[in-house]
């Protein structure tokens, strides 16, 4: 026990939304970059749709392999996004259990930036992930737009904001309940997905599941996707698609604010 | 120097609504703590401690009632308030993925400083609160009691001019609750550091609090130093042996005569009573038999503890109330989870 250090002079503190979720965003990812193997497995689960799921498409289509890649790839991108942030409650519950989401609403930090900045973090390794997927499926014959990868992720990254904060507010409400939260989650993330014709083309199913899929947001991200990775920049999906993230990040980060403020 | 309170709270209450039914977590809590002071919520779980901390902290809305911290209002300027204070909570700050310094750095970023300035101060805070060897592990592999100085250490990143600290040494071993209070009494002695805390030991409150809050069933019941409300509340308990049944009958009169506080038997042959001043009661006491004629075999002069104090305003002894009630959710939210 040595000598007390110098304290430095206590300066008020204004919360500063991009500062703030900077600082969540890199301390989130600080565990990934001190331990970054657990990147490689962020890759499997991608990975397993385009290798065991893809090559059922393209038998079922009976289009050409590089035809049905171009429509399937973009789902895939949408999918890790889905999963990854809608399960940013998850690590937050666990957080909240052993006492560090506390400290953290103690702190003078934006109540956004803990949404944002925590959403992320999910979405930071999409980055990466995108890469990958698009090299592997190139030598099939996949056609990769940059200039609308770039777009596209950016897309994404407002659409993770949304998902994640609303998993994060899941997360709030139902506390040290994680059978809960995971059962809410569950019930509410394959719906969505199914329901967005990522996986499979809704365009033979019933007439109600197209009616439900049109005012899915999921849908008009995975359309607007299709388009961006494909070059078609201009295609009226596109702003659709953006439309349904921005709504999707406001309502979430309202919701997100709101459970915060009223949490405990 | 200020002399401006750096807490001051009017009517601060807190009702929960659970299954229907409104719990009164905390009741009408008004009081003052000056720059500097020392001061320690005691009660047994449940009784609103923790409800009360989690108010001032900015971390629930009270009910009704107000309070200003460090001079900001906690309803109307929350982030001005924790700016200025420090939080160690009842369970673990940092986050069990992260490593002990990592968190360090990035609480100083939380709280406005700059990389460098940031570093150089979890550099400081390693030091200073022997954080060495464990610093570049994950949170979860800490023992409990690094754990907890880690907490502190979290808590001091900013300097705070006032620290609160939530059961700081609960499931801590003697030696770490030890050398944990030696860091919070350096803290204050070199930079004159407010510390308000809860504890339902009552050791440590009688031991290292300059001012007691107790605390039952969300009121504060008395408000004072531990060695005023044990002179004012409690007493000392005397107790006289004698050789004789006889000896003891006339002895209890002698003494009697002493004091107005009720003298009892207890045994056939021993005097018992409870007053205050028993230091200066009990030679009294001894020479008076002396005088009569009476000579006490054994005589214990046991001076009072807060449980006593707690015993004098409750009727019940604070391990007995320390029974959390399940249908309480206050008692849930003092978290006996640790």
């Amino acid at each position: 026990m040595s000598a007390t250090p110098t304290m430095p002079p206590a300066t008020a503190v204004r919360p500063s939304l991009p500062r703030n979720t900077w600082h969540v965003l890199t301390r989130e990812l600080r565990p990934v970059v001190r331990d970054p193997f657990t990147l490689i497995f962020s890759l499997f689960q991608p990975l397993v749709f385009l290798g065991l799921f893809g090559p059922l498409l393209v038998g079922q289509s009976g289009a050409p392999a590089g035809e049905t890649l171009q429509w399937f790839v973009p789902g895939v991108l949408v999918m890790i996004v889905l999963f990854g942030t809608g399960a940013t409650g998850a690590n937050l519950q666990y957080e909240i259990m052993t006492g560090s989401h506390e400290r953290t609403l103690v702190a003078p930090l934006a109540r956004s930036s803990l949404l944002v900045g925590r959403a992320l973090k999910e979405v930071a390794p999409i980055v990466v992930q995108s890469l990958v997927i698009a090299l592997i499926a190139w030598p099939f014959g996949f056609q990769l737009n940059l200039p609308g990868l770039a777009i596209g992720l950016v897309l994404l990254a407002v659409f993770g904001v949304g998902l994640g904060s609303l998993s994060y507010a899941l997360a709030l409400a139902t506390k040290d309940r994680e059978w809960l939260f995971w059962g809410v989650q569950q019930a509410l993330i394959f719906p969505l997905m199914i329901l967005s014709g990522m996986l499979l083309p809704l365009d033979a199913g019933p007439a109600w599941m197209r009616a439900v899929a049109s005012v899915n947001p999921v849908n008009w991200v995975v359309q607007a996707e299709r388009a961006l990775l494909a070059g078609d920049l201009a295609n009226p999906v596109v702003a659709w698609g953006w439309l349904s993230a921005l709504g999707l990040a406001a309502v979430g980060l309202w919701v997100g604010i709101r459970s915060i403020r009223r949490s405990n | 120097m200020t002399t401006h309170p750096i807490i001051e709270t009017h009517g601060l209450t807190k009702h929960f609504s659970v299954k229907k039914k409104t719990v009164e977590a905390v009741t009408d809590l008004t009081f003052q703590v000056a720059p500097g002071e020392l001061v320690a919520f005691l009660g047994p779980n449940g009784a609103g401690k923790t409800t009360s901390l989690r108010m001032l902290t900015t971390l629930i809305p009270p009910t009704s009632g107000t309070a200003k911290v460090v001079g900001h209002d906690i309803a109307g300027e929350p982030a001005a308030v924790r700016a200025r204070i420090g939080y160690v909570g009842q369970l673990t700050s940092g986050s069990y993925a992260q490593r002990a310094r990592d968190e360090l750095v990035y609480q100083g970023l939380f709280y406005g400083l700059g990389r460098a300035a940031a570093t150089r101060r979890a550099d400081e805070l390693v030091e200073s609160l022997d954080l060495a060897g464990f610093a570049a592990r994950p949170v979860q592999q800490l023992s409990g009691g690094q754990k907890r100085r880690l907490d502190v250490a979290l808590g001091l990143v900013h300097a705070p001019t006032l620290l609160f600290l939530d059961e700081p040494s609960t499931g801590l071993d003697p030696q770490s609750r030890a050398n944990l209070w030696q860091h919070i009494l350096d803290l204050r002695a070199s930079h004159g550091t407010t510390v308000f805390l809860t504890t339902h030991y009552l050791e440590e409150a009688d031991r290292y609090a300059e001012r007691v809050m107790v605390m039952d069933r969300g009121r504060v019941i008395a408000d004072d130093t531990a060695t005023r409300l044990k002179a004012d509340l409690a007493g000392d308990q005397l107790t006289f042996g004698f050789a004789t049944p006889a000896e003891a009958d006339q002895a209890a009169g002698v003494v009697g005569r002493l004091t107005p506080e009720p003298v009892r038997r207890e045994g056939e042959r021993e005097v018992v009573l409870t007053a205050p001043g028993g230091d200066t009661l009990l030679p009294a006491a001894l020479r008076a038999l002396d005088a009569a004629g009476l000579q006490a075999v054994r005589a214990t002069g046991v001076p009072p503890t807060l449980d006593d104090v707690f015993l004098a305003l409750t009727g019940r002894s604070l391990r007995e109330a320390d029974q959390p009630d399940a249908d309480e959710p206050a008692a849930e939210l003092e978290g006996a989870t640790r």
